[in-house]
């Protein structure tokens, strides 16, 4: 039974990703580049479920390891000449380096005070970005070099501003996370993060450290994040400021919220979902932000567990 | 200007937005002490506050003061009467959850500035100050109006401060903080508790609003800077405690204006939330709250 | 016999405040034996087990087991040790399958022995599930059983933790009489690869089960001995026994 489970479960995936991969023949310019980013936020918000809907603590400063990625990337690529490549691993360990000083302190508090505690780290970090606006240039921000758009790695010649290659590498980058995510939250880890989620006393009581499991957690969920900003910097030859603010950690949240917390592929599919209810509605207003504002609320009240939990509760409870 | 004025006039300016921030945060920690509710849609309460004040203002084209109290008495009532809705419709159905309740609060924040935006637009508009006087010290002038703020904001703490220790609805408050299930037991309606001390804390942040924006426009993103030092007064001054909010807001009201006159502002908000934020995670009593009992 | 000391305290003392919840208390225990530890609402069972098990510390004194100070160990480095605890309220992961919550003791275990894989962690669950009789169970949601279900996969959870040492937390609380009865046998039972520590308000079980009896009252030993001496102690029945 478990193991018809699991092909269901990796069939379903890589479905997913086939469709991804296929649905770029087929789709206009716009909506092609629309993609690409939704795919790249969508990496984000699978961090940020990563520490929210698996080990159960809500972050609200998650924009600070986003930006991490994006400005140890972008800057790297702006100011040095060590090439795209290395600029993409310096912005990952810029977010590792980040979370991890972020997690042991924050960690020390639990619930509403760690929700309080991150949002005023991701605050500080912003205002940070906006104080060295001598290097950052704040919410205006850094336009990429053209050397910055393009490079070799294993004999492959990569250009940036094509959009098929981009698009690719968003996906590829998706389906690595995707991989990684999922080997985690089924195997043994997932199990005693979950266990922290439910009750984190007990799991103590087990012999779990869980301080431990849960800077681990952080660090994960942070380094993906940082990945997605390195990424999106890097493609989009821009970083800036706003990635920083809190309204790109409450991003994250409403990703993960509205396709569901704890599913591995809920906020890939709340990402695509915002991304595009919010496009739309700025076409009408620039009071845009409504909808986010409209969708958390009515999220919390009414579809707690998002889309794919309440499919899971209802209907598929293999899903993962 | 000699550097003795000087300090006088950043210490006036510290004891204006110190009046004002005493008021706002008085409003966070009395729902977060009494609700155990972090209520990050304060700081729209507050600029509902001043937008309604502008709203009611320019209906009154008398004299500005006739617009002004006008506004001092209608502004917290409305927006009062929008916390109380919004307690009742979303919050109550949360159960008071902790952590759903942040999120609702997120919501709240966006709805209500972006409902404004809609309506009132993204400009900045002034209400005209009930009276214009200028008291001429020896170095400068100052104005009348400001000393006007401080004054009355000294009053409504008094007020707030009698209702609390001296009255029974003080009593019930105070009951249902330490302990809600005794509360409960004692028949004490938890609920129309909640709804009150929710409205009463948007209304004190409405308050503060209509009393600032003759001297700072109305603005639909002027919420979020009170917030975020609402936010750090409440957790210095100890989160739920009232007598720490105080001399908290005192504190970073006064040194807001001062240090602002040597650092940069940008570094000491970055300074000044990290160190909330130390505090917070190795201190979370607060500095000048009680221990938590 | 040649009695092996499991574990033992020196001065253990636990204040709250002015109230002594704890107080001076020198404890051994043989490896091996079913010890019981009773006393009157209040005597400081519960505090003076969280002290063994270092969900909370002490204020004065030492604890030692198995010739290893641990007094400053943190909780979770003596489970590893070989302490695990059940908890008085039913604390299972009502979300979870019951496979799942046994897995997560097995995966505990488990990291004693390197190279353990996914089918060592099915097997152990199988084991413990087995020996308490809830193997027919492991698919359900722990949350929906029946609560004598619910403490049986809670002693499961402490068996799969292969303890040297398993601290019952008034475990027949809430059972019904035949399920207390088969509750005894299970005891017995583990008691064959485990040392048992018993905190129990039911007297007929104590009497039954236990080799050695210690009564605490008020924080302190009041008096320590096998069954029959306990009920022969004129102390004993004046402060606990006398009042039932």
């Amino acid at each position: 039974m478990r193991s018809e489970n699991t092909i269901r479960v990796i069939a379903l995936h890589v479905g997913v990703l086939a469709a991804l991969f296929l649905v770029q023949f087929v789709l206009p310019d716009y909506h092609h580049l629309a993609l690409t980013r939704v795919m790249l936020l969508a990496i984000y918000a699978m961090g940020y479920n990563m520490l929210f809907g698996y080990t159960g603590l809500l972050s609200l400063g998650h924009a600070m390891f986003f930006a991490a990625g994006l400005y140890g990337a972008g800057m790297t690529a702006y100011y040095t000449d060590l090439g795209v490549p290395l600029a993409f691993v310096i912005g990952i360990i810029c977010g590792a380096a980040l979370s991890l000083v972020i997690g042991v302190i924050a960690l020390r508090t639990t619930g509403v005070a760690f929700m309080i505690v991150t949002m005023m780290f991701g605050q500080v970090a912003y205002l940070t970005i906006t104080y060295f606006t001598d290097y950052t240039r704040g919410e205006e921000g850094l336009t990429m070099p053209t050397s910055a758009r393009s490079f070799d790695l294993l004999g492959l010649h990569v250009d940036l501003t094509n959009a098929v290659q981009r698009y690719n590498l968003a996906l590829g980058l998706l389906a690595l996370t995707l991989l990684v995510i999922f080997v985690v939250v089924r195997g043994p880890i997932g199990r005693v993060l979950i266990a922290i989620r439910e009750n984190e006393t007990r799991t103590l009581m087990l012999g779990f450290d869980t301080f431990r499991m849960k800077l681990g957690a952080l660090v994960l969920s942070g380094t993906i994040s940082a990945m997605a900003g390195a990424a999106y910097g890097l493609m989009f030859a821009y970083v800036g400021a706003t990635f920083a603010t809190i309204q790109y950690s409450i991003e994250a949240l409403l990703f993960t919220l509205l396709g569901g917390a704890g599913t591995i592929l809920g906020p890939l599919l709340g990402s695509i979902l915002m991304f595009y209810i919010i496009d739309i509605t700025s076409e009408y207003t620039q009071a845009y932000l409504l909808v986010t504002g409209v969708a958390l609320v009515v999220l919390v009240l009414f579809f707690p567990k998002g889309i794919l939990g309440t499919i899971r509760e209802r209907w598929l409870s293999w899903l993962p | 200007m000699a550097f003795g004025p000087f300090l006088l006039l950043a210490t006036l300016e510290g004891l204006l937005q110190a009046a004002v921030l005493t008021l706002t945060a008085l409003g966070l920690s009395l729902v977060f002490g009494v609700m155990r509710v972090v209520n990050v849609a304060h700081g729209e309460f507050y600029m509902l506050g001043a937008v309604v004040a502008w709203w009611v203002a320019s209906m009154f084209s008398l004299h500005p003061a006739v617009g002004f109290f006008a506004a001092l008495v209608i502004s917290p009532l409305i927006v009062g009467a929008i916390a109380f809705a919004s307690e009742r419709l979303i919050l109550k159905r949360l159960n008071y959850d902790p952590e759903s309740t942040i999120v609702a609060t997120i919501g709240m924040l966006y709805i209500i500035q972006q409902t404004v935006l809609l309506t009132y637009g993204p400009d900045a508009r002034p209400v005209s100050a009930p009276f214009y006087y200028r008291i001429q010290l020896p170095w400068f002038g100052y104005s009348g109006y400001n000393l006007f703020v401080i004054a009355a904001a000294i009053v409504l703490l008094l007020a707030v401060w009698f209702v609390l220790s001296r009255t029974r609805l003080g009593l019930i408050m105070r009951a249902t903080q330490f302990d809600r299930e005794m509360a409960q037991a004692f028949g004490i309606p938890i609920e129309r508790v909640y709804a009150f001390v929710f409205a009463a804390g948007a209304m004190l942040a409405a308050i503060a609003a209509v009393l600032i924006v003759p001297i700072r426009q109305a603005h639909y993103l002027m919420g979020l800077d009170p917030l975020l030092l609402s936010f750090i007064v409440v957790i210095l001054g100890g989160l739920g405690s009232l007598r720490g909010t105080v001399i908290a807001a005192l504190l970073i009201g006064l040194s807001d204006g001062i240090i602002s006159v040597f650092f940069s502002p940008t570094l000491a908000k970055i300074i000044s939330t990290l160190l909330v934020t130390l505090v917070l995670v190795f201190k979370p009593e607060g500095l000048f709250g009680a221990k938590a009992r | 016999m040649a009695s092996v000391s499991l574990l033992s305290t020196k001065g253990l003392s636990r204040h709250f405040g002015g109230l002594k919840a704890v107080d001076n208390v020198d404890f051994t225990m043989r490896e091996g034996e079913i010890r019981a530890l009773i006393g009157p609402n209040g005597a400081g069972k519960t505090t003076f087990v969280s002290l063994l098990a270092g969900r909370i510390a002490p204020s004065a004194g030492s604890i030692e087991f198995l010739g290893k100070d641990i007094t400053n160990l943190p909780a979770h480095k003596r489970v590893r040790d070989g302490i695990a605890y059940t908890f008085q309220i039913t604390s299972i992961y009502p979300t979870l399958t019951v496979f799942d919550n046994v897995a997560l003791s097995a995966q505990s275990a488990l990291r004693r022995h390197p190279r353990s894989n996914q089918s060592d962690i099915a097997e152990k669950v199988h084991e413990a599930l087995g020996r308490v009789g809830l193997e027919d169970r492991k698919g359900e949601k722990a949350g929906t059983m029946a609560y004598g279900h619910q403490r049986l996969l809670e002693v499961a959870m402490g068996l799969a933790l292969e303890p040297k040492l398993l601290i019952l937390d008034e475990p027949t609380q809430g059972l019904s009489d035949s399920e207390i009865e088969s509750f005894c046998r299970l005891v017995k039972e583990i008691a064959t690869s485990a040392t048992v520590l018993l905190i129990e308000h039911n007297m007929p079980v104590v009497m039954q089960l236990a080799d050695t009896i210690t009564v605490l009252n008020h924080g302190q030993i009041l008096a320590e001995g096998s069954p029959s001496d306990i009920r022969a102690n004129a102390a004993v029945q004046a402060a606990y026994l006398g009042t039932g």
